[in-house]
């Protein structure tokens, strides 16, 4: 696939990048006053390209024409709940799960993140062990267990434990599903996002840790003004990718049961219809609208962050790409 | 420099008998050294002889295994009570560190803030002072240092002289009393040293007391008080300058000089 994106339409077969180290040699010597003429050569056909591409689009045709007219389809249940209310608002509650989850995800996974590389040989032991077993154990598990807490903790005990109990304390208060939901998401996704941060602050030159350490600055201020800020353009392109992979997940919160998601309404509906298979192209629609635009903005992310990360420190009077200025220089305070 | 109301007084950084072992590999075999105030010492030998190690040990970088380590008659990394030596929490660490300068082979400036940025961002959150002051003093700083129009230029937008010079003003603007540079020209293009060595120099001259591993031979001709030269982790031969350049007494002084000289 990729090779159609060849710079073929240049006219000029791959070898000649030899040209520009070509002229090293007459450069040390005179200098070139003329540009030597340009390669005229007839251009290498792809014939096998072309017949796997038709016979492709032949494929597909036929696909689309054959699909259009079964009826198990229902194309007309799928333009009649497309733009149902019901519909619309579960995907608004759907992109509620996913932005607090990941919010959430975030943060604690920053946390986990700096407490696995930190000095302390307990925060480090207590990161491990979160890690060890969110990343150890089926989300869909997860959810189902979260959906369960009110029954395996419901009473608060005030007192010394195994000794003596002064008060009890019975949990009436029943957490909403949505509720419990996020929390079993955002807990599973801390995880995930606790390796791709540390992977980030890893990712900074041990140098740069020095050099503030040098200048007197405590641990806490290094990772907060240094290490940190520089290890963003590490963490956030696969973050991009994570919330991506967060919103279809938010489909198995099915598990809780909270069933006011995208997927969990359709469902619904279609259990009340019979028409199973209109409502998950409904929701399939949806989401792949949503990854869409979320892959729109992930494309940038990337684009801009990708600049410069394959270099170490910066090389020794070369101009180095203004990437890192350009991305952090809105952090700055001096102006 | 070394003159007599000198000598009265606490040296800058006094070794005895400071080891260091990585693993198995004793990188520092009981040094000893004093280096006096306002002093300028350059420190030479062959790489890996344990230069720079020592150097990074004087602000507990690298901390020491034996022998007693002192800036200004204060233990380095650790407090003495009682016959008994208590390893200092790392706050006490750092609060030794911010008198002492650092200028590292690398640079290592931060590269996402600009030039005055790197300046004011220790003096502020380390000394608490001002952003007024130390914008006001860090803009005198990277005039001294001769790049007074770099202020708002990122370190990628600077040549690897002027970064390194934005670092040395960088360590000047915590109001060091003991600057430590650590090969501070090796990395730079023949053609950017020049830049550099004058700023110590100037500082040099200012009466700032260095410690400067090396292997610019002018500079610690022309610039050292006292000269030091190291190989396989000991103090092989120590003196002025001229007496270690010119008329070295050790045969391994004598074999790493004709090879750089």
């Amino acid at each position: 696939m990729s090779d159609t994106q060849r710079p073929d339409g240049a006219g000029i077969p791959p070898t000649p990048s030899g040209g520009a180290s070509g002229a090293g040699p007459t450069a040390t010597g005179a200098l070139p006053t003329e540009r030597a003429e340009a390669i005229k050569a007839v251009k290498l056909r792809h014939p096998w390209r072309i017949a796997i591409a038709v016979v492709l689009i032949v494929l597909l045709v036929l696909f689309v024409l054959d699909a259009a007219q079964r009826k198990a389809f229902g194309w007309a249940d799928v333009g009649k709940y497309l733009f149902d209310t019901r519909i619309s608002q579960a995907a608004l509650i759907t992109l509620e799960l996913t932005v607090y989850s990941m919010i959430i995800g975030i943060v604690l996974g920053l946390v986990l993140a700096i407490m696995r590389l930190s000095p302390n040989p307990v925060l480090k032991a207590v990161a491990w062990l979160y890690l060890w077993v969110f990343r150890g154990t089926p989300v869909y598990v997860q959810l189902v267990f979260w959906g369960l807490i009110t029954l395996i903790y419901n009473t608060i005990v005030i007192g010394i434990p195994f000794v003596h109990t002064w008060a009890t304390i019975d949990i009436t208060w029943i957490p909403p599903l949505f509720f419990i939901s996020v929390v079993g998401l955002s807990l599973n996704e801390a995880a995930y996002m606790a390796e791709i941060v540390r992977a980030g602050l890893l990712s900074v030159d041990p140098g740069q840790e020095e050099a503030a350490k040098a200048l007197g600055m405590s641990w806490w201020q290094t990772m907060i003004r240094i290490v940190i800020p520089q290890s963003m353009r590490i963490i956030i392109p696969p973050t991009g990718n994570e919330v991506i992979s967060m919103l279809k997940t938010t489909t198995l919160v099915a598990a809780v049961p909270f069933t006011l998601d995208l997927f969990g309404r359709s469902r619904d509906i279609s259990a009340e219809t019979f028409t199973p298979i209109p409502l998950l192209i409904v929701a399939s629609l949806w989401y792949l609208f949503f990854t869409s635009i979320l892959m729109i903005g992930q494309y940038f992310l990337e684009k801009r962050f990708a600049r410069g990360t394959t270099r170490g420190r910066p090389v020794v009077g070369e101009p180095n790409d203004p990437a890192s200025a350009a991305i952090m220089g809105g952090a700055g305070g001096v102006r | 420099m070394s003159d007599a109301s000198v000598k009265s007084s606490v040296p800058m950084v006094d070794a005895a008998g400071v080891s260091k072992s990585f693993g198995s590999n004793e990188v520092l075999k009981s040094i000893t050294l004093q280096v006096q105030p306002g002093e300028v010492m350059c420190v030479i030998g062959p790489s890996g002889s344990g230069k720079s190690t020592f150097l990074r040990c004087i602000n507990h970088l690298e901390r020491v295994d034996a022998g007693r380590l002192s800036v200004e008659g204060e233990l380095v990394g650790y407090r003495q009570k009682g016959g008994k030596l208590y390893e200092l929490k790392p706050s006490e660490a750092a609060l030794q560190r911010r008198d002492i300068g650092m200028v590292f082979q690398h640079f290592n400036l931060f590269p996402h803030m600009t030039a005055l940025e790197n300046l004011v961002e220790a003096p502020i959150r380390v000394k608490g002072i001002s952003r007024s002051d130390a914008v006001a003093r860090g803009r005198e700083l990277l005039a001294q240092v001769g790049l007074a129009d770099h202020a708002n230029h990122y370190p990628a937008q600077l040549s690897g002289g002027q970064q390194q010079r934005v670092a040395i003003a960088r360590a000047l603007a915590m109001d060091p009393k003991l600057m430590l540079f650590d090969e501070p020209t090796s990395a730079l293009d023949p053609e950017l040293v020049g830049d550099v060595l004058d700023v110590m120099r100037g500082l040099a001259e200012s009466g700032m007391t260095m410690v400067v591993v090396t292997h610019e031979m002018g500079f610690a001709r022309e610039v050292g008080d006292s000269l030091v030269f190291m190989d396989g982790g000991v103090v092989v031969e120590a003196g002025t300058p001229r007496d270690v350049l010119s008329n070295p007494q050790h045969q391994r002084t004598k074999a790493f000089l004709s090879k750089v000289l």
